[in-house]
């Protein structure tokens, strides 16, 4: 094995900047970290014992349990009985022994490995009886896993303690919110893509991220120097000592231009016709309000406020949702607050409010479905955020609205709760403005009717583009096909900007499209009233803004409407407004 | 040696049925096999008798590598043809 040699790996590009460090690669689930390192040959015998030793242990442990049931317990009897059978099993016990042997790896590694691929063979079977079998693999996998780690070097997510370049196969929000973020100098992960909750964090905490890129818990080692080229998309192993000096200096330089940006991030978005433009944060987290202020934002754009809800393994309270709401409204006073009500859904389940588990999540009872289903949940928050609203600017925002019912039942409970504070003389405010996300592409189509209803829509491109065009963006396979400047996605956001400027309903941009400097003069010429991105972004966006003369547009956005692909609405973009980027986005 | 029979059960070859076999496979002093078409499990091995994946009405094949498991190949052979005692 040649580990000098550079390798260069392209993923796709999740979070802009450069970082240089360790890796530290975490399981495959993402929370518990196994350790991985090489024996010598005189080694690998007492490893071999020491993993035979944790899978006795594991035997005597269920041999201890077995016996303490009583015979009530049949079924439970015979699921141990099989756990029992299963330490043993040639494909799993003497797989891993030679494992060890045969890559001179430590049995953690050897164990996760054995266990991984058989566990996968169970999953791709068509026997749904079957295909749950890989669950029981994993029962014994972590009976002997807990022998083999004995409570100590077990490292977790949360234990992180050095600054570290994560690997993982994939993140998901819950896992994100127990590392240190602090700690983390960049991300790789192998599934997502530029719209992931993995790459919104990244951006969010200024740190690169290559997302997207094949068997990178397999070919990166822990602890190896990588590069994380995070522009480009590139990851470098075994990096040369030029290269390693090439990117120290694009990495300074990266650094710069983003304080230089950072300057004028206080300076108001106004074009040079006069329009000033409201450019907002998106926060999920309360401290995160720091960074919108840091970076020049005008208000909080919209507030996700599942986190507190997946924190714990319990509902928040009324009182935990208020204080924390309210500490969101000071700290921003008096610049708004949008806050948007619960949206749980396919990437951020719950594990409490999880009924049943759902084959397509993502079209299924998620966000306002689930709320208005459980309405003693929904005006536990809703009240919080009446309540909230007499501290400052607030705004309400319901998610996933698909048609007209749906944002009068949320209003109709929104007075419910009102009525219900007056009555028990709590102080509230409820003259704030309501608004619903524009997400789901029926809302789109009867914006004008939903109109009638709501004092702002915002636009929600990450799930907009993703019902519309169909796309998974955290599908490896088909997140390049994650168009935002699709001409079908073009022309639905159109329909919307002119439905709603018709009754005087404003316009909001909150996806990761408002985000991206390249997509300015169109959503300027669509009419979008205010923009709600990732802190970071931010000063990139105004900096933008403040460049497009927004008088006589016309022929550039006729020009957008004829096109037919996105590569060539790309182009008229690049043909109109090059040199302006030329300046403004290459940092 | 070897012996071919029909999955009785409703249930197929599943994880109680398996674990009849391997209790009994694993007495035997060489391999004993089973197999369908043209993939074959280690009787020894719960694990792989399951991903042969085997519903009712499956043609299996009970195989001893030795005439000294003839014993054992028979007895998971009326194992099966009773259906797991589960008909």
């Amino acid at each position: 094995m040649n580990d000098t040699h550079e390798i260069a790996i392209q993923g796709i590009g999740g979070s802009p900047g450069i970082c240089i460090g360790k890796a530290y690669l975490v399981d495959k689930e993402g929370v518990d970290v196994v350790r991985q390192y090489y024996l010598f040959d005189k080694d690998l015998s007492e490893e071999i014992e020491r993993f035979k030793r944790a899978v006795d242990k594991a035997s005597q442990e269920l041999d201890a349990i077995i016996s303490s049931l009583s015979g009530d317990y049949q079924e439970q009897l015979f699921i141990l009985e099989t756990h029992k059978l299963l330490l043993k099993d040639k494909k799993l016990y003497e797989n891993t022994c030679k494992y060890i042997e045969s890559n001179h790896i430590n049995a953690e590694w050897a164990l996760k490995k054995v266990s991984g691929n058989i566990k996968q063979t169970f999953q791709q079977m068509n026997d749904p009886y079957l295909s749950e079998r890989g669950s029981d693999i994993g029962h014994v996998t972590d009976r002997i896993m807990h022998n083999l780690i004995g409570g100590k070097n077990h490292e977790q997510i949360r234990d992180i303690n050095k600054r570290v370049i994560l690997i993982a196969k994939d993140l998901s929000p819950a896992e994100t919110s127990q590392i240190q973020l602090h700690k983390i100098q960049g991300f790789i992960t192998e599934l997502g893509g530029k719209t992931s909750h993995t790459s919104i964090i990244a951006r969010t905490l200024q740190v690169p991220a290559v997302l997207g890129v094949n068997h990178a818990t397999d070919i990166i080692k822990s602890d190896s120097i990588i590069i994380v080229d995070g522009t480009k998309g590139v990851v470098i192993l075994n990096p040369s000592e030029e290269s390693l000096i090439a990117y120290e200096e694009k990495k300074n330089m990266f650094e710069r231009r983003r304080k230089s940006m950072m300057r004028h991030s206080e300076l108001s978005a106004k074009t040079p016709d006069g329009l000033e433009k409201k450019v907002m944060g998106n926060i999920e987290l309360l401290e995160e309000v720091v960074s919108v202020l840091d970076h020049g934002g005008d208000g909080v754009g919209l507030y996700r406020t599942e986190f507190l809800y997946m924190a714990k393994n319990e509902l928040p309270s009324e009182d935990q949702l208020f204080e924390n709401y309210k500490e969101v409204v000071d700290l921003m006073f008096p610049k708004p607050v949008t806050i948007r009500t619960l949206d749980i859904n396919g990437d951020k389940p719950i594990p409490e409010m999880y009924e049943k588990s759902e084959t397509n999540p993502v079209l299924g009872l998620r966000a306002i479905r689930y709320c208005l289903k459980r309405p003693a949940i929904f005006k536990t928050q809703l009240r919080a955020i009446l309540r909230a609203a007499d501290y400052g600017t607030v705004r309400l925002l319901f998610p996933m609205i698909s048609g007209v019912q749906e944002i009068i039942a949320a209003k109709t409970l929104l007075d419910e709760t009102a009525n219900e504070l007056t009555k028990e003389k709590v102080p509230f405010n409820r003259n704030i403005d309501v608004g619903m996300m524009i997400e789901v592409p029926s809302a789109a189509i009867l914006s004008d009717m939903m109109a009638d209803y709501v004092d702002f829509f915002s636009i929600g491109t990450n799930d907009l583009i993703q019902y519309t065009l169909a796309i998974d963006r955290g599908n490896q396979d088909v997140a390049h096909l994650f168009q935002p400047l699709h001409p079908a996605i073009i022309r639905m956001v159109k329909t919307v900007s002119e439905a709603a400027h018709k009754k005087g309903v404003k316009v909001f941009m909150c996806g990761e499209m408002a985000a991206d400097p390249f997509h300015v003069p169109i959503l300027l010429a669509l009419g979008i009233d205010e923009f709600s991105m990732n802190p970071p972004s931010i000063p990139a966006v105004k900096s933008m803004i403040r460049k497009v003369n927004t008088k006589s547009m016309e022929p550039f956005m006729k020009k957008i409407l004829e096109q037919r692909s996105p590569n060539d609405v790309i182009q008229v973009v690049q043909d109109h407004y090059g040199d302006i980027f030329q300046e403004t986005i290459n940092f | 040696m070897k012996k071919i029979l029909i999955i009785p059960n409703e249930t197929g070859l599943h994880a109680r049925a398996a674990f009849q076999i391997v209790e009994i496979a694993k007495k035997a002093k060489h391999g004993v096999w089973v197999s369908k078409e043209n993939h074959r499990a280690d009787a020894s091995s719960m694990l792989d008798l399951l991903t042969l994946n085997c519903p009712k009405g499956s043609e299996v094949t009970v195989e001893v590598d030795h005439a000294h498991d003839t014993e054992i190949m028979n007895a998971i052979a009326s194992k099966i043809q009773k259906g797991f005692g589960e008909i």
